[in-house]
């Protein structure tokens, strides 16, 4: 196991530039993520670590060991690097066992029997040895890939879209146990995904991918709570965004009044400024400062997510309880429980009272 | 430069290299097109050349007409409808392609000359003697026509076939809805929706009969591969012969572009992904009748009745025929159409890989101009490949004569190698077009796969290609080695000093007017050409069974 590091790598198909300058570290024995919507890169750059790809700058090192770049490339069968695919690529002349084996084929008999063994119990497979890869279900077949990307104990797993092609219910329960069996073999891993929900079940962080640049790295909280720029604001959760101005260096102008900003915002007093409101920053209370319409209404289950319109036409997301239920149409009261504010610069005035549903 | 352009570099040159050599007699014989007319071109062009266009295009057109009546309405009944035997004809109707059109224009010959079966049996009834009665000859245009359409209408049948089943029934049921009778909606609907298959069923059909050399020389019906052969070996002219070549070319080259530009059409006539089971009109009493006859006609007259001539012709000299000469004669056709076969393997899979590993388009474009092989008449490629060899063999017998004051004679001009370099240019094709959609069926994640734990690009190759892919290279294997079994044109031309073929010595056999000599090397050609029409119905009920 080892740490991965990528400075500064670009990729190229053709003359057409796919990924950028991208820089990141993942520590030994964490999970990593690229998420991004699709064209983004994410998966070209999956492919240049695994060494499918060749990068046009930059280098990508993996312990030690420096595997990539303008001027190197190993190639990927000596990289030591395991890779689950999105479609499991698992190969169908051969029985579940030769599967697992195939990568550590040159071990001795009985090496590889403990490890079939060892590997099968891990992924809760035991006594799969003899099927064949048709014989089995999808979220099986996707274990066995991870077995068998495992079993030669590389320096580092790549999984692309390793959930990607399996039932919605299904998924949260896999990503989990994926998780346990990365964390319980201790290895360094980097999953590429479009679905957010899958990352942060999955990695200990996350790096958002637009265009080829990197926007941001970090915990899926601070993606959260602390988006670095308007994209991964909006491309992480829902919310909405409130038109403000800067009063003076810690205080912000909004529908809702001022608002003190904690932070200096790094601005002129008078500039525009956008406040990111999250659904959870809203709570509705019979005896709140605030009013609003309530225009729409969709049921989640555990709760309800409230669109609400403030009198300037500015709309808001609120989640509730679904305890008690507002009808469309009522007015409701409600407080703002802002802990980290988030404010992003603007570049229109146009965008006021966007609301972010991804 | 890094190691891995470096590495694609490699593959590019290697390649393209692969692709040039095979493109080679291709090439030699348009560049004949640039040198001034010899006297013997302009002979040939005051005297016969006329004679080849005209039998060319009247060949052409009514193969054309011969293929698309017996393989259009064979094709309907059978896509559409239920009668007595369908399911019989379904795949039968393809065994003609395993009769090569020498072939059958031996044997009918045979049937139908003055002392044959047919004849013999009209004047016994009649009473008639010799010259007192008509009887059309089968030995000219006319019989060359129906000979060729007899064993031809495959191609369109099971294009046609398929494209009909391929449409969704909606459409033709949306097109009875608005009032179409059945045979409105067959020419309406259906028909226009085949077209593009049916061209490319038809291009392929004439193609071949652009290339056959058998039936036409032995018919005494002039033709430009039949002119290309005397032109050769009659005035020893070769550039007289190339010139013929490329005016052949030309012809087919337009065949070409038709197939393409129809099948790129096709792409568009898809009307349902959906293929439901087509429910099959009833055909009851005359109707019922007459469909299975318009089925049957082509079996009988294209299959059964010339392999029961054949059968009957084995029998009676299977006595004399079967001698130890006979045996080598087998020998060696095995022993060629096996290591073709082989070769011809060898280079579809480095070719057909090497464009999945390094796909670009220089690699892509000149193997798809190795690919062309197929669409080229035998006669061309032979003399395609004579006369680059024959100058080859030209300049190391100087640079011999030069160095060491000795000749080494022929080393490449009249050996196998250079009748097994032929068979490759011509029939590339055949195993790369197998070896690509094999190769095609395999996800591109299973080589990443399989490089990510550790194997190299050939390791992918011998680990888990070829084990994935060994249905398909066994069927490449036997597409050719059956396809140089019945090569007849380029066997003849460049095969060493008394090297004898099945092929050869059934069209020595019926030059010498001993029919039934013949009969016994055409019946094992027969019989081995049966092979890939099983595979490929087969492959049509497997396709079927599946039903989406």
């Amino acid at each position: 196991m080892s740490t991965l590091t990528l400075k500064n790598i670009s990729v190229k198909y053709g003359r057409t530039t796919v990924v950028h300058d991208i820089s990141l570290t993942v520590n030994n024995g964490d999970i990593g993520c690229l998420l991004g919507p699709s064209g983004c890169g994410k998966t070209t750059l999956l492919r240049a670590i695994a060494g499918f790809e060749p990068v046009s700058a930059g280098q990508i090192q993996l312990g030690e060991q420096l595997i990539s770049s303008a001027d190197k490339h190993l190639a990927p069968e000596q990289r030591n690097i395991g890779m689950v695919f999105q479609d499991y690529a698992l190969f169908p002349h051969l029985t579940i066992a030769d599967n697992i084996t195939f990568g550590i084929r040159k071990q001795s008999r009985s090496e590889k029997q403990q490890r079939t063994t060892a590997l099968l119990q891990l992924v809760n497979l035991s006594g799969y040895e003899k099927r064949y890869p048709h014989e089995l279900s999808g979220g099986q077949q996707q274990r066995i890939a991870l077995a068998r990307a495992l079993a030669p104990r590389p320096k580092l797993l790549l999984l692309d879209e390793p959930l990607g092609s399996q039932d919605l219910e299904l998924r949260e329960v896999l990503a989990r146990e994926v998780r346990d069996i990365l964390k319980r073999e201790g290895t360094t891993a980097i999953l590429v995904t479009h679905d957010q929900q899958e990352a942060f079940a999955m990695a200990d962080e996350i790096g958002v991918l637009r265009d080829g640049q990197l926007q941001q790295w970090d915990r899926g909280y601070q993606l959260y709570h602390r988006p670095a720029n308007r994209f991964v604001a909006e491309f992480i959760g829902q919310g909405a965004l409130l038109p403000g101005e800067v009063t003076d260096e810690y205080s912000v102008a909004t529908p809702l009044g001022a608002i003190s900003t904690g932070l200096p915002v790094g601005c002129e007093p008078g500039c525009p400024l956008s406040i990111l409101i999250r659904p959870d920053d809203i709570q509705l209370s019979e005896n709140g400062e605030h009013s609003a319409e309530i225009t729409a209404r969709t049921f989640r289950g555990a709760e309800y997510l409230y669109t609400l319109q403030l009198a300037d036409g500015n709309q808001l997301l609120a989640l509730a309880r679904s305890h008690r239920v507002h009808e469309v149409g009522n007015q409701v009261r409600f407080t703002l429980d802002l802990q980290h504010l988030v404010t992003l610069r603007q570049a229109t005035g146009s965008e006021h009272g966007k609301l972010i549903n991804s | 430069m890094t190691g891995v352009n470096l590495k694609q570099r490699a593959w590019q040159l290697v390649l393209t290299a692969m692709a040039l050599l095979v493109a080679l007699p291709i090439l030699a014989v348009f560049a004949y097109l640039f040198i001034p007319a010899a006297e013997v071109w302009q002979h040939l062009a005051e005297t016969v050349l006329a004679d080849y266009l005209r039998n060319t295009i009247w060949l052409v057109l009514g193969v054309a007409a011969g293929v698309l009546l017996l393989g259009i309405p064979a094709a309907w009944l059978n896509s559409m409808c239920q009668f007595p035997g369908r399911a019989l004809f379904e795949w039968a109707l393809l065994l003609p392609l395993a009769m090569p059109a020498y072939i059958i224009a031996y044997t009918y010959t045979g049937m139908l000359d003055f002392s044959g079966p047919l004849q013999s049996l009209l004047r016994d009834i009649t009473g008639w003697g010799y010259g007192e009665y008509y009887f059309p000859e089968v030995r000219s245009l006319g019989g060359a026509i129906l000979m060729l359409s007899l064993v031809l209408f495959p191609y369109v049948y099971l294009l046609a076939r398929a494209a009909f089943l391929e449409q969704s029934v909606c459409v033709l049921e949306v097109s009875r809805t608005l009032g179409c009778s059945r045979w409105q909606s067959f020419t309406l609907v259906a028909l226009p929706l085949a077209r593009p298959a049916i061209i490319t069923g038809l291009s392929l059909a004439l193609m071949e009969t652009l290339a056959d050399f058998g039936t036409v020389q032995y018919f005494g019906v002039p033709t430009f591969t039949t002119g290309i052969y005397r032109t050769w070996f009659g005035l020893g002219d070769s550039a007289a012969a190339a010139q013929l070549a490329a005016v052949l070319m030309s012809f087919v080259f337009v065949l070409i572009l038709l197939e393409r530009w129809s099948r790129h059409k096709a792409r568009y006539h898809h009307t349902s992904n959906k293929y439901s089971r087509l429910p099959k009109y009833q055909l009851r009493g005359r109707q019922a009748w007459l469909a299975t006859l318009i089925c049957a006609l082509p079996l009988l007259l294209g299959f059964i009745i010339p392999v029961l001539q054949l059968a009957w012709w084995s029998l009676t000299t299977a006595d004399t025929g079967f001698d130890a000469g006979f045996i080598e004669l087998i020998w060696h056709s095995l022993l060629l159409a096996a290591m073709a076969a082989f070769f011809a393997l060898l280079l579809a899979l480095v070719l057909g890989y090497g464009k999945r590993v390094n796909n670009d388009p220089l690699v892509s474009f000149t193997s798809r101009i190795a690919a062309m092989g197929y669409a080229i008449p035998g006669t061309v490629i032979a003399i395609g490949v004579l006369i680059p060899f024959t100058w080859m063999d030209r300049q190391i017998n100087a640079a011999g004569n030069w160095l060491f004051g000795a000749s080494p004679g022929l080393l490449l001009g009249g050996t196998l190698f250079t009748l097994l370099f032929a068979y490759n240019v011509r029939f590339l094709s055949v195993s790369l077009q197998t070896v690509e959609a094999g190769l095609g069926k395999i996800k591109p994640t299973i080589d990443d796969a399989g490089r990510s734990l550790g194997l190299g690009a050939f390791g992918v190759l011998q680990r888990l290609h070829l084990p994935l892919m060994k249905g398909t290279l066994l069927t490449a294997l036997l597409l050719v080695f059956v396809d140089v079994l019945k090569e007849l044109p380029a066997t003849l031309i460049l095969r060493p000093f008394d090297f004898n073929t099945l092929a050869v010595r059934a069209y020595e056999m019926a030059s010498d007017e001993r029919l039934a000599d013949a009969g016994l090397p055409s019946i094992m050609i027969v019989a081995a050409g049966i092979i890939p029409v099983i595979l490929l119905s087969r492959s049509i009920t497997r396709a079927r069974a599946g039903g989406n």
